[in-house]
């Protein structure tokens, strides 16, 4: 298999899946993440317990639960979404929302008291008090991004059990990589591991830009 | 309307009283320094006026808003908060520009973009720093950071203004550059000011009245003559003389 069209198909999917689930995690997790590093309540300790112990559930495990959320009889069968693209954003939002909130919490609580109550001073609403310490503890936000990411796009147990690795509908890079080797294509297996290598650099190397001039701009 | 005053105020933590208020009453306009040895509860005093702690006990009158301090929300607050600006000592520069900064308070009152534009250019010549506008804030000296932290303040022309020890860490020429920064927005806006300072000489330059804390008791209130000329207690006496080591 060279890169042809169906390469191509596969490659710009799990893009899709990935890109998708992890903006969905941010959307939830980041602003959890933040809610949770700046303010105290009962009950804190057994969710910080619980976000950790979720960083890292097995891709499987989120597979067969969303499997049994999504099947026929399941809760959420009348959806109709098994089997979808749908059904592997669910379960990949499942594995990195806690990683987005995890790490955005630490990074929330790294920054010191001061810059919270200058925000409050200078007349910020408990929202604007919150965004501004997301984007002063954004070095840190981008590194769980880059976590998320990584965890999303080679993850292959849970893609797999919910989306089903269906030819021209749910296929993506890794169910695609265990499926050219099983049949004995190493060459092409190869290929796409490799293709799936240089996402991930690239990724990557896009955020430790992102995050070496955020440590050049900083002396003090 | 044109009065500042704190009733019955009581900060303690873990059972510890920390500072305690029978009552404080303060006019609009004038400057008031707040002196007293290490640990009397004046920084303590500044953080729970400007709503960053929370007293066990306590009201403020500000310039005819009741508030009362314990039951007070976050939320409640933020009209409150937006009338008066705080410096503190080591004050925070967010990653941004040195405008970016000193902007913010006028951002989180979503002032239009000439407004902000033009209070921020003001109070950068203010404290003489307009060159540094494009500058990153992380990269200023200390007292670089000091005036960026009271342009900061003045950008969102407070009714009340907080200082806790400004000028503790500035050289003879940014203190100057300070002090004359202050008496100009108290002269010419009616700035209500308070300030903690350990310099007794620039409590009296500067201030139209004294608070003595000892203890985390406000143990006298007096215009600045008669503070430091006739202090009534024994123990302003020996703090003015320089007796008092605690
Ligand atoms: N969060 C806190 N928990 C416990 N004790 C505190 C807390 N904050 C302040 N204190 C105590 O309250 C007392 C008053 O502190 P405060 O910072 O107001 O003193 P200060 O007059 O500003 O002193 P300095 O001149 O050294 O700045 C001190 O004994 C301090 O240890
Ligand atoms: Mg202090």
């Amino acid at each position: 298999m060279m890169l042809t069209q169906d390469v191509w198909e596969v490659i710009s999917l799990s893009l899709k899946v990935t890109t998708s689930s992890v903006l969905l995690g941010m959307l939830m997790g980041i602003p959890f993440g933040a809610f949770l590093g700046l303010y105290s309540f009962p009950g804190k300790r057994l969710i910080i317990a619980l976000i950790y112990t979720c960083m890292g559930l097995p891709p499987v495990l989120v597979g067969v639960i969303v499997y049994l959320l999504l099947s026929r009889y399941g809760p959420l069968g009348s959806l109709d979404l098994l089997f979808s693209a749908e059904a592997m954003i669910i379960a990949q939002v499942v594995l990195v929302t806690p990683i987005l909130a995890g790490l955005t919490m630490a990074a929330v609580h790294g920054k010191e008291r001061t810059y919270w109550e200058t925000a409050k001073s200078l007349g910020a609403t408990p929202l604007q008090m919150m965004l501004t310490i997301i984007r002063e503890a954004r070095g840190g936000i981008w590194s769980g991004v880059a976590a998320a990411f990584g965890r999303a796009i080679s993850e292959v147990g849970a893609v797999m059990l919910v989306g089903g690795n269906i030819e021209h509908h749910t296929r993506v890079m890794t169910t695609a990589i265990i499926l050219e080797t099983r049949t004995g294509n190493f060459t092409a297996g190869l290929q796409l591991g490799l293709v799936l290598l240089a996402i991930s650099f690239l990724f990557n190397s896009f955020l430790m830009v992102g995050m070496m001039n955020q440590m050049k701009s900083r002396r003090r | 309307m044109n009065r500042l005053k704190l009733k019955d105020l009581e900060v303690s933590y873990e059972g510890r009283t920390v500072l305690q208020v029978e009552q404080a009453i303060f006019e609009r306009g004038r400057i008031y320094g707040i002196v007293g040895p290490s640990g009397a509860g004046k920084s303590t005093l500044l953080r729970v006026m400007n709503l960053l702690e929370k007293p066990t006990r306590g009201s403020m009158q500000l310039f005819g808003t009741d508030v009362e301090l314990p039951s007070l929300t976050y939320r409640k607050g933020v009209p409150i908060q937006r009338k008066m600006a705080f410096v503190a000592q080591r004050p925070s520069m967010f990653q941004a520009t040195v405008f970016d900064n000193v902007a913010l308070g006028l951002r989180y009152r979503n002032l239009d973009k000439s407004t902000v534009q033009k209070r921020v250019e003001h109070a950068l010549g203010l404290v003489e720093l307009s060159p540094l506008a494009r500058q990153r804030a992380q990269t200023l000296s200390g007292g670089e950071a000091q005036r960026i932290a009271l342009a900061r303040a003045l950008a969102c022309e407070p009714e009340l203004l907080l200082l806790d020890e400004p000028t503790a860490s500035l050289d003879p020429y940014n203190i100057s550059i300070f002090e004359r920064v202050i008496q100009q927005v108290n002269h010419q806006q009616h700035m209500t000011i308070l300030m903690i300072t350990h310099n007794l000489p620039q409590a009296k330059r500067l201030a139209d009245a004294c608070l003595f804390l000892h203890k985390g008791r406000l143990v006298e209130l007096a215009d600045t003559h008669t503070f430091f000329h006739h202090p009534a207690s024994a123990e302003l006496q020996d703090f003015v003389s320089g007796r008092m080591i605690c």
